[in-house]
C-alpha cells in the first residue's frame, strides 16, 4: 500500500477533503474518486490538453499534477461551469458555432478557452490559436472552436468600448 | 389562429443535438464508464516480431493477490478475427508482429494487472523476419502464414480496354513511383471496451465499434457463443475515423475475461499502446505508368501497387476496393490496368481510415497528373479539365457518374484562388536567392457519395413512433460517433412532420433496439440512414394526414404539417393541433391507431462482380482543392497559408456539420501531407507518443475557403450526398503540388517533413550546379 496524504481543496466552490495516494494524479483523483469525469484521460503525459482544469487561475494538465498538490487549491472543472444559470458563455458559443463533434477534447478545450478569456478578455485570432495550441482536436480542424472563442472575446471588447463611452 | 408558414429546417444552420451535454462535461464515454464489481484488464504483448512461442507460464501471475483471471490461447476458442480470420485474439503458437497478444489479466486494479503481466514468463524461438513487401515477395522469403507460402494476403486485379493499343496511341509515356506511409488515427479517446456477461451467458459489450450489427457475427466465433447472445451498446466515442470497423483482439479478450470471471471487465489502452496497437492507414507502394497524345489526352494508365499488409489481415488489404476506382476511373481513360497485392510482413497491420484507399491513391495519381501536365507543357488546371469525367460517364469499372460536376469543382477552386496567375508567377522563382518561396497546387478526386456495397446489404432501418403529445421517437440503426447523424435525422423529422427538432428523441447505438445498419463508413450515413429516416417520416406523415382528412373532410393532398399543427397546404391555415389529432387517433375505441412505422432502405447500388465491375455506390462526387504554401528553403518548413475547397455535396442538409466535416477532414489531410508518420524500425513503432507524432494544432491550420456545388442527387435524401471523406482525400497532393510549384523539387513520398524538403532543395542545387559546370 502506498503512502496516503490528506488533502483539502475547493472543487467548483465546494470544500472537498479526502486521502490520496502520493503517486495519484489530480486527474485520477477527480475522475475515479470524486466522480468528476468531465476532464478526460487521453494521453496521460501532458501532450493533448483533454484533461485541462483551472487551478488557482492557472490552467493545468490534470494528468501531470500530483494529487497531493491539490491541497489548499481552488480547483475548477468543466462540471463547475454550468452549475449556475445554464451554460457559460464559452460553452454556449461552442454549441452555436458547431465547435463540438465527438466531444472528447471539448471539456479540456472549454476550460482552456475559459482560462484564456479570463487572463485576456480581448484576443486576436492568432492569440486564441496560440492559446489553444496545447489542446488537440482530431475532429474539427479548430476553425469553429476558434470562432466560438473569438465571439466571446469580441463581446468582451464591445463591453469595454461601451464602458469607455 | 394565424396561418403557419413552412419552416425550412433542412439546409439551415442548426446546432448539434448532443453539443450542450458535451460542453457541459455530462457525456460519459466508454472510457469514463464503470459497472458495479467491475474488474480491469491488461494485455501482455510480445517483445519480438516473428517467433515461435515455446511456452507461456502464467502460474506466478495467477497466484498474485487481486488477480481474478489470466487467459492465454490455451484457454480460448481457436478462431481468428479480421477480414481473413487470420488473427487469433491470443497467440498460442507463433507471433508475427509487435502487437501480438500473448496473455491477458483481469484484476481488481490496473496496477495489479501491470504487476501480474510482469510475472508471466514466455519462451520464444526467433524466426527470420521480413519488413519490406519486395523482400516478402522474393523467392525464399520467410513465410508469415503457413497457409499462404507466397505471402500474398490478397490480390486485386482489373483490366479494361486494350493497354497495348493505348500505348500505341501515346506520344508521351511517363512512369513514376509513389510510396505512401504509415499514419494512425489518433482518436482522442483511446481504445476501450467493457464487457458484462449475465447469469445465462448472454454478453453485453460496451464498444467503440462503427459496425455493431455485423460485428456480432464477426466476433461470436472467437468467443464460442451464438451471435444472437451478444448485445452491442455504443456509448459516445472519442473519435473513430475508421479505426473501429473490424474486430480487433481487445474486444474478444475483454469478453473472454468477463466470461471467465463472471464480472464486468474493462480494457482501456494507454496512449502508447494505442499508437502501437491500433490499426494504421494502409501504406502502399504505387507504380503508375501512363500515356497521352501530343495534346495531352490520356490514352492508357497502368497501376501496380504493393500493400504492406503486416502480420494479419484487416481492412487495409481491402482498400483497393476504393483506390482501384480512383486508379481506373478518375479522369477519362479507356485503357486501364490495376493490380494491388497485399503482402504479409512482420510489420503492424492496417485497417480503414477516413478516405479509405483513396487518400493513398489520390496522392499518387494527382502527383502523377501534375507531372504529366508538365510534359505536355500545360498548366495543371487545363490538363485536368482536358481529361475530366463528365456527367453521364460510365467508368471502366461500371460506376455511373450521374449528377457529377468534376469540371465545376476544378474551375471553381482555380478561379476562387486566382490559381493560374499565382502558379505562373511562382515558376520563375525556383533559382532565385529568396529564402521564402510561395507555391500553389491543385488536386481533385472522385469518391463514393451514396454508400458502398461491400456487404450483402448497404441498408439501414428506422422505426418511428409518435406519442400522445406530438413528440416523435426515432429508433435508427445508424451509429452516432460524433459525425452528426443524430442532428441530420432530427432535421429530417422536423421538416417532414412539422415539429421542432427539440421534440425529436433519438434511440440509437444499441443492437438490442436498433434495426440493422451496415455501420458508419464510406461517407454513407446521411445518405442512407437519412434516406431511411425520411421514408419512415413520410409514412408517418401519410398516416397522420389520412386521419386528419377523415376528421376535416379535406383531401390529404391539401393538408400539411407545420408548427405542431395540421394546416391547409395552400395558405397555412391551421386545421387542428397535431397532439390533439394523435390523441383522437389513439383513443378511438375499436378504431384506435398509434403512429408507429418502420422502414428499411436498400440503396440502388450493386456489389462489384468477380471481374471488379459494378456500380458500387448509389452516388458519386468530386472535390478539388487548391493549397497555397510558403516554403522556408533554409529549414525546409512548409506553412500552408490558405486552402480553397470546391466540393460537390449534393443538397446541403446541415451546413454547420458539413463545414465541420470539411475543416476537420482537411486537418487530417494536412497532417498526412506534412507531419504525421508512424515510424517503424524492424517492425517496431519508434514514436508512440503525441510529442513525436505530430497532429495539426490550432496555430498551424490555415483559413479554408469553401464553395459547395449543389448537384441535387436524385436518390439521396432531399438531394444530399455523402461528403466527409473527400476533404481528407484531396488536400495532401494539392500541398505536394504546391511545394513543387514553390521549389521545383518533386516529393513523391509523404510526409513532406522539413528534413526531406531541405534535403531535396539542396540536392536540386547540387544538380543545377553540376549541370552548369
Amino acid at each position: 500500500m502506498s503512502a496516503m496524504v490528506d488533502v483539502t481543496f475547493t472543487l467548483n466552490g465546494h470544500t472537498t477533503s479526502l486521502a490520496v495516494a502520493v503517486h495519484d494524479s489530480a486527474l485520477t483523483t477527480l475522475r475515479d474518486r470524486l466522480d468528476h469525469a468531465g476532464a478526460k484521460l487521453a494521453c496521460g503525459e501532458g501532450e493533448c490538453g483533454a484533461c485541462t482544469i483551472i487551478v488557482d487561475d492557472i490552467s493545468v494538465n490534470a494528468c501531470l499534477m500530483p494529487a497531493p498538490d491539490l491541497d489548499g487549491r481552488i480547483v475548477r472543472t468543466v462540471e463547475g461551469l454550468w452549475e449556475g444559470d445554464g451554460l457559460s458563455k464559452v460553452q454556449d458559443a461552442f454549441v452555436r458555432h458547431g465547435a463540438v463533434q465527438c466531444g472528447f477534447c471539448t471539456p479540456g478545450m472549454v476550460m482552456q478557452a475559459t482560462h484564456l478569456l479570463e487572463q485576456q478578455p480581448e484576443m486576436s485570432d492568432a492569440e486564441v490559436r496560440r492559446g489553444l495550441e496545447g489542446n488537440t482536436c482530431r475532429c474539427t480542424g479548430y476553425s469553429k472552436i476558434v470562432a466560438a472563442v473569438m465571439e466571446v472575446s469580441r463581446d468582451a471588447a464591445t463591453k469595454t468600448a461601451e464602458a469607455a463611452e | 389562429m394565424d396561418p403557419i408558414e413552412k419552416k425550412e429546417i433542412v439546409g439551415s444552420r442548426v446546432t448539434k443535438l448532443d453539443a450542450p451535454e458535451k460542453v457541459a462535461g455530462r457525456v460519459r464515454y466508454v472510457n469514463d464508464m464503470t459497472l458495479p464489481r467491475m474488474l480491469y484488464a491488461k494485455v501482455l504483448r510480445t517483445d519480438r516480431v516473428h517467433a515461435n512461442i515455446l511456452s507461456i507460464d502464467t502460474s506466478k501471475a495467477k497466484a498474485l493477490p487481486g488477480v481474478h483471471a489470466v487467459i492465454t490461447a490455451a484457454d480460448t476458442p481457436k478462431f481468428g478475427i479480421g477480414v481473413l480470420k487470420d488473427n487469433p485474439p491470443l497467440k498460442g503458437d507463433k507471433v508475427r508482429c509487435i502487437r501480438d497478444e500473448i496473455a491477458a489479466v483481469a484484476a481488481d486494479t490496473e496496477e495489479i494487472c501491470d504487476a501480474a503481466l510482469r510475472l508471466i514468463e514466455v519462451e520464444y524461438e526467433d524466426l527470420p523476419t521480413v519488413f519490406e513487401t519486395v523482400d516478402a515477395l522474393a523467392e525464399g522469403a520467410p513465410v508469415i502464414h503457413e497457409d499462404r507460402p507466397d505471402n500474398i494476403a490478397m490480390l486485386h486485379e482489373f483490366k479494361a480496354g486494350d493497354l497495348e493499343a493505348g500505348e500505341a496511341q501515346a506520344v508521351h509515356i511517363f512512369e513514376d513511383e509513389y510510396d505512401v506511409h504509415y499514419v494512425t488515427h489518433c482518436n482522442m479517446g483511446a481504445s476501450c471496451c467493457l464487457a458484462d456477461v449475465d447469469t445465462d451467458g448472454r454478453v453485453t459489450l460496451y464498444s467503440q465499434t462503427q459496425y455493431p450489427f455485423i460485428m456480432k457475427m464477426d466476433i461470436a466465433p472467437s468467443l464460442g457463443i451464438h451471435p444472437g447472445d451478444l448485445r452491442i451498446i455504443q456509448p459516445p466515442v472519442g473519435g473513430a475515423f475508421g479505426a473501429k470497423l473490424d474486430v480487433y483482439p481487445n474486444e474478444p479478450i475483454c469478453v473472454l475475461l468477463a466470461m471467465e470471471t463472471r464480472r464486468p471487465v474493462k480494457l482501456l489502452y494507454s496512449r502508447e499502446e494505442e499508437f502501437i496497437v491500433s490499426p494504421t492507414r494502409q501504406p502502399v507502394e504505387f507504380k503508375i505508368r501512363s500515356g497521352m497524345t501530343a495534346e495531352g489526352k490520356l490514352t492508357f494508365r497502368d497501376v501496380d501497387s504493393r500493400l504492406n499488409n503486416g502480420g494479419y489481415t484487416s481492412w487495409g488489404a481491402t482498400t483497393p476496393y476504393v483506390s482501384m476506382r480512383t486508379g481506373t476511373s478518375h479522369y477519362k481513360v479507356d485503357n486501364v490496368s490495376y493490380r494491388a497485392r497485399a503482402v504479409y510482413t512482420n510489420n503492424p497491420f492496417a485497417g480503414s481510415f477516413r478516405g479509405y484507399g483513396n487518400v493513398q491513391a489520390t496522392w499518387a495519381l494527382e502527383t502523377h497528373m501534375d507531372q504529366m501536365a508538365e510534359i505536355v507543357d500545360q498548366d495543371p488546371v487545363a490538363f485536368r479539365l482536358l481529361n475530366s469525367n463528365e456527367q453521364g460517364d460510365v467508368t471502366p469499372q461500371g460506376a455511373k457518374l450521374n449528377n457529377i460536376d468534376l469540371k465545376g469543382c476544378i474551375t471553381t477552386a482555380a478561379e476562387e484562388s486566382d490559381f493560374l496567375k499565382k502558379w505562373q508567377a511562382n515558376l520563375g522563382q525556383w533559382d532565385s536567392p529568396e529564402r521564402f518561396k510561395r507555391g500553389i497546387g491543385i488536386a481533385s478526386s472522385l469518391h463514393n457519395a451514396g454508400g458502398a456495397k461491400i456487404h450483402k446489404s448497404d441498408g439501414c432501418g428506422t422505426m418511428l413512433k409518435m406519442d400522445d403529445y406530438g413528440r416523435v421517437t426515432v429508433i435508427t440503426g445508424a451509429s452516432e460517433i460524433g459525425q452528426g447523424i443524430d442532428t441530420v435525422i432530427a432535421q429530417i423529422m422536423s421538416e417532414e412532420l412539422g415539429i421542432p427538432m427539440r421534440d425529436v428523441t433519438l434511440v440509437m447505438n444499441d443492437t438490442a433496439t436498433g434495426p440493422w445498419d451496415v455501420g458508419v463508413h464510406a461517407s454513407r450515413t446521411t445518405y442512407i440512414a437519412g434516406k431511411s429516416a425520411q421514408r419512415a417520416a413520410r409514412k408517418a406523415r401519410e398516416q397522420i394526414l389520412a386521419a386528419a382528412s377523415r376528421q376535416s373532410n379535406v383531401s390529404p393532398d391539401e393538408l400539411d404539417l407545420r408548427g405542431g399543427h395540421v394546416v391547409q397546404m395552400k395558405d397555412g391555415e391551421p386545421v387542428m393541433p397535431l397532439d390533439r389529432l394523435l390523441r383522437q387517433m389513439h383513443f378511438a375505441g375499436e378504431d384506435a391507431e398509434l403512429v408507429m412505422v418502420s422502414d428499411y432502405y436498400e440503396p440502388p447500388s450493386e456489389p462489384e462482380d468477380e471481374n471488379r465491375y459494378g456500380d458500387m455506390s448509389a452516388s458519386y462526387s468530386h472535390a478539388a482543392h487548391v493549397a497555397e504554401v510558403v516554403v522556408d528553403t533554409m529549414t525546409g518548413e512548409v506553412k500552408v497559408e490558405q486552402i480553397w475547397s470546391a466540393q460537390d455535396v449534393g443538397k446541403v442538409v446541415n451546413p454547420v456539420g458539413l463545414e465541420g466535416q470539411i475543416e476537420g477532414g482537411i486537418a487530417v489531410g494536412i497532417g498526412y501531407a506534412l507531419s504525421e508518420e508512424l515510424q517503424l524500425k524492424d517492425g517496431i513503432v519508434q514514436n508512440p507518443f503525441f510529442r513525436d507524432y505530430h497532429v495539426m494544432t490550432a496555430p498551424e491550420m490555415p483559413p479554408i475557403h469553401m464553395t459547395w456545388l449543389e448537384t441535387n442527387d436524385e436518390e439521396g435524401p432531399l438531394g444530399a450526398k455523402g461528403a466527409a471523406e473527400l476533404p481528407t482525400i484531396v488536400i495532401a497532393p494539392a500541398i505536394g503540388n504546391a511545394v513543387y510549384n514553390a521549389t521545383g523539387v518533386r516529393f513523391n513520398h509523404p510526409p513532406l517533413t522539413p528534413e526531406k524538403i531541405a534535403r531535396g532543395i539542396w540536392e536540386r542545387k547540387q544538380q543545377m550546379r553540376a549541370a552548369a559546370e
